[in-house]
C-alpha cells in the first residue's frame, strides 16, 4: 500500500463511503469476523476459553490452599501451593545440604549471569571465554566446597536446578565447537576425516539418548581399568555432550552448505588461509543462517537433560519426582510439574526470544 | 618478489585441464610481462574464465607448467599462497563478504594476512575506497551499495593487498549498463598506472583504450593474439573475424 505514488496525477475514482477503520469495533471486524470461517472460528475459540479458563482460575486460585503443614491442610479441589511452599527448596537444590543451600543457588546464579554476559554481544571473544573458565571454577569451588571453610559436598547430592543447569549449559558449551569441528570435517578434503566425523554423527545419530547414558553409566566403568573410576555426573556430563554434538553438527554443516562457492572463492585469492577463512568468513556466515535451528536444538538439550533420571542423578524434573514421594504430601503431581514446568518454560522462552533478537541484528543492513 | 626485470611475470607453459573427459584448456602458452595489460575475449565456454583462475589456482591444471611472479604452481599450499598474496581478482559476482562492512571487507585481509596493524589497513582502506570514489560508503554492508558500487568496493579490496598482478573475470557482466561505465573508468586508471593486468571481457572499447595485447580464446585454446589495433583491424583466423563480428556488429 505504501508504495503507491500518490503524488501521481492519476483521475480519482469516485469512492463509495467506506466503513469506520479505526476504533474497536473495526478492529473486531477485520481481525475476528471479516469472514464466515473466521466468525466461527472466533465464536469457536471463545467458547473453549469460556469452558476452561474458569475451571482453571478456581483451581489454581480462588479453591487454592497457600499454606499448611502436611498434604492435609489441602483437603478442596484446589491447587496445594502448600507443597510448593514446603517442598519448592527441595525441588530446586534437592538433597544438597539444607543449612549449605546458598551454595547452589548462588550457582543458578552464576549461570545466569554468565548466560546473560553471553548475550551481549560485544563481550564475545577471549573475554567471554575467560569469564566463563572464571565462572565455571567458581560453580566447581562453590559445589564442591572443601576449601574456604565451606563443607566438601560430593557430585552425587548435586540435584535440583543447578544439576540441570550445569549439564545443559556446560553441555552446550562443549557441544557446540566440538559440532563445529564435526560439521567442518564432515566437508573435509580428506578422506579419513570425513570418515571418521560421518561415521561418528550418523552413529550417535542413529541411537537414543538414553541408551547413550546407559553406556555411560553402566558400560564404561567396565572397560576401565579396576581401580579407575569416573565421577557419575561427570560420565552422564560427556554422554550428554557428545549426543548433543552429533545432532549440532549436522545443523552448522546444513549452514555451511549455504555459503556460496564465492565466498571460499574471494578469500583464497585474497590468499587467506583454511582456518581463518572458516572462523572470518564462513563460520559468521553460516552461524547466523542457523540460529533458528540451533537455538531449536538447544532448547530440546536443555529439556532432554531430564533424562538424567534413569541412571540415578536428581535433575530438577527428578527432585521434584523425589518430593513426591514424601508420605506427608502424597498425590500433588500437578502442582509439582506445574513448577517444574514453569521453570523449564522460563529460560527456554528466554532462549526462543534471545535467538529471535539475535537474528534480527544478524540481519540487519544486509539486505542485498 | 624473485623473477628479473624482463622476465614474463606470468608464464603458462602448455598448460591443460580437463573437467571429467572435458578438455577445457589446450595447450595454452601465454606470457605477462611486468606491467602488461592482457585482455581476454571469447566465446562462452571457450576457457578464457578457466585459464585466469589457474594463475591464482582457483582452478587446478592438470599438465604443464604454471610460473607466476617466479613462483610455480603445484600442489604445494604454501606457494598457492604466496600466489595469491600477490595477484589480486575481481569475480563477476563481486563475492563480496556480506556479513562485513565495506571497510572490514577492506581491512580483512590485510591485518590477517600480511599483519598489518588494524589503524593502518584502515588508512589504507581509506586511501583506495577514495581511489574507487566511494569513500562515504566505508561503513556501510554490501548489500546496501548498487552493483557498481560492490564492484569497485571488490577491486579496492584487491588492491588494499598491494597486489603485483590483478585479474579480472568478466568485472561488468553482472552490472546493468549504466554501472559498467563506473568500473571501467576505474580500471581503466588501474592501468594508466602501469598495474599487470589480466581481464576477461566483452567490452571491446575497453580493450581498444587499454590493452597492450588482445588474446582470442575458443574451445579451450588461444587461437589468436596480438596488438589491438592488428587484432581488430586484421584478425587472422576465421574463428576471431566471426566473433569479432558478431559481438561488435550492433
Amino acid at each position: 500500500m505504501a508504495d503507491i505514488d500518490v503524488t501521481q496525477e492519476l483521475p480519482i475514482p469516485v469512492e463509495r463511503p467506506r466503513p469506520v477503520t479505526a476504533g474497536p469495533l473495526a478492529w473486531l471486524r477485520a481481525n475476528l469476523f471479516n469472514s464466515i470461517p473466521n466468525t466461527i472460528l472466533t465464536i469457536g475459540a471463545l467458547y473453549l476459553l469460556a469452558v476452561i479458563i474458569p475451571p482453571v482460575v478456581r483451581w489454581a486460585v480462588v479453591d487454592a490452599v497457600w499454606h499448611g503443614e502436611t498434604g492435609r491442610a489441602c483437603r478442596g479441589g484446589g491447587a496445594c501451593w502448600a507443597f510448593i511452599e514446603e517442598k519448592g527448596r527441595f525441588i530446586l537444590f534437592g538433597r544438597y545440604p539444607y543449612a549449605e543451600h546458598w551454595r547452589p543457588l548462588f550457582t543458578v546464579v552464576i549461570f545466569i549471569a554468565m548466560i546473560l554476559a553471553s548475550c551481549d554481544r560485544r563481550l564475545w571473544g577471549r573475554r567471554l571465554a575467560v569469564l566463563w573458565l572464571a565462572g565455571l571454577a567458581a560453580v566447581g569451588v562453590l559445589m564442591w566446597g572443601g576449601v574456604l571453610g565451606m563443607a566438601y559436598v560430593e557430585a552425587s547430592l548435586w540435584n535440583g536446578l543447578p544439576l540441570t543447569l550445569i549439564l545443559a549449559t556446560i553441555g552446550i558449551v562443549f557441544a557446540f565447537p566440538l559440532a563445529i569441528l564435526l560439521a567442518l570435517g564432515r566437508r573435509s578434503r580428506l578422506p579419513a576425516v570425513r570418515a571418521i566425523c560421518v561415521g561418528y554423527i550418523e552413529l550417535v545419530r542413529g541411537v537414543p539418548l538414553i541408551t547413550v547414558l546407559f553406556m555411560a553409566s553402566v558400560m564404561l566403568p567396565l572397560f576401565l581399568p579396576t581401580g579407575v573410576t569416573i565421577d557419575k555426573l561427570l560420565r552422564a556430563q560427556v554422554a550428554f555432550i557428545l549426543f548433543a554434538a552429533a545432532y549440532l553438527a549436522e545443523i552448522v554443516r546444513g549452514g555451511l552448505q549455504a555459503i556460496p562457492r564465492g565466498q571460499y572463492e574471494a578469500a583464497d585469492s585474497l590468499g587467506i588461509g583454511y582456518w581463518q577463512r572458516t572462523r572470518l568468513i564462513v563460520l559468521p556466515q553460516a552461524l547466523a543462517m542457523v540460529i533458528p535451528p540451533l537455538v531449536n536444538s538447544f532448547i530440546g538439550g536443555f529439556k532432554n537433560t531430564s533424562l538424567v533420571i534413569i541412571i540415578g542423578l536428581f535433575d530438577l524434573l527428578g527432585a521434584a519426582n523425589a518430593a513426591l514421594t514424601d508420605a506427608n504430601w502424597q498425590g500433588f503431581y500437578i502442582e509439582a510439574y506445574v513448577f517444574t514446568a514453569a521453570i523449564y518454560w522460563t529460560f527456554c522462552f528466554f532462549m526462543s526470544r534471545y535467538s529471535q533478537m539475535l537474528e534480527r541484528e544478524f540481519n540487519k543492513g544486509r539486505q542485498s | 618478489m624473485t623473477g628479473s626485470e624482463g622476465a614474463p611475470i606470468i608464464e603458462l607453459r602448455g598448460v591443460d585441464k580437463w573437467y571429467g573427459d572435458f578438455h577445457v584448456l589446450r595447450n595454452i602458452n601465454l606470457d605477462v610481462a611486468r606491467g602488461e595489460r592482457v585482455v581476454v575475449c571469447g566465446p562462452s565456454g571457450s576457457g578464457k574464465s578457466t585459464m585466469i583462475r589457474c594463475i591464482n589456482r582457483l582452478e587446478e591444471h592438470q599438465r604443464g607448467q604454471i610460473v607466476v611472479a617466479g613462483v610455480e604452481l603445484t600442489s604445494d599450499l604454501k606457494n598457492i599462497e604466496a600466489v595469491r598474496r600477490e595477484v589480486g581478482m575481481v569475480f563477476q559476482q563481486f563475492n563480496l563478504f556480506p556479513h562485513l562492512t565495506v571497510l572490514e571487507n577492506l581491512t580483512l585481509a590485510p591485518i590477517w594476512v600480511r599483519k598489518m596493524p588494524k589503524r593502518e589497513a584502515e588508512e589504507t582502506a581509506r586511501l583506495y575506497l577514495e581511489r574507487v570514489r566511494i569513500p562515504e560508503q566505508a561503513d556501510k554492508y554490501p548489500g546496501q551499495l548498487s552493483g557498481g558500487q560492490q564492484q569497485r568496493v571488490a577491486i579496492a579490496r584487491s588492491l588494499c593487498m598491494k597486489p603485483e598482478i590483478m585479474l579480472f573475470d568478466e568485472p561488468t557482466s553482472a552490472l546493468d549498463p549504466e554501472m559498467i561505465k563506473e568500473v571501467l573508468d576505474v580500471m581503466i586508471e588501474l592501468a594508466q598506472e602501469g598495474m599487470t593486468m589480466v581481464c576477461v571481457t566483452h567490452e571491446m572499447g575497453f580493450a581498444r583504450t587499454v590493452a597492450d595485447t588482445m588474446v582470442f580464446m575458443d574451445r579451450g585454446e588461444i587461437v589468436e593474439r596480438g596488438p589491438p589495433k592488428e587484432f581488430f583491424a586484421n584478425p587472422k583466423s576465421d574463428r576471431t573475424k566471426l566473433f569479432l563480428s558478431q559481438i561488435l556488429a550492433h
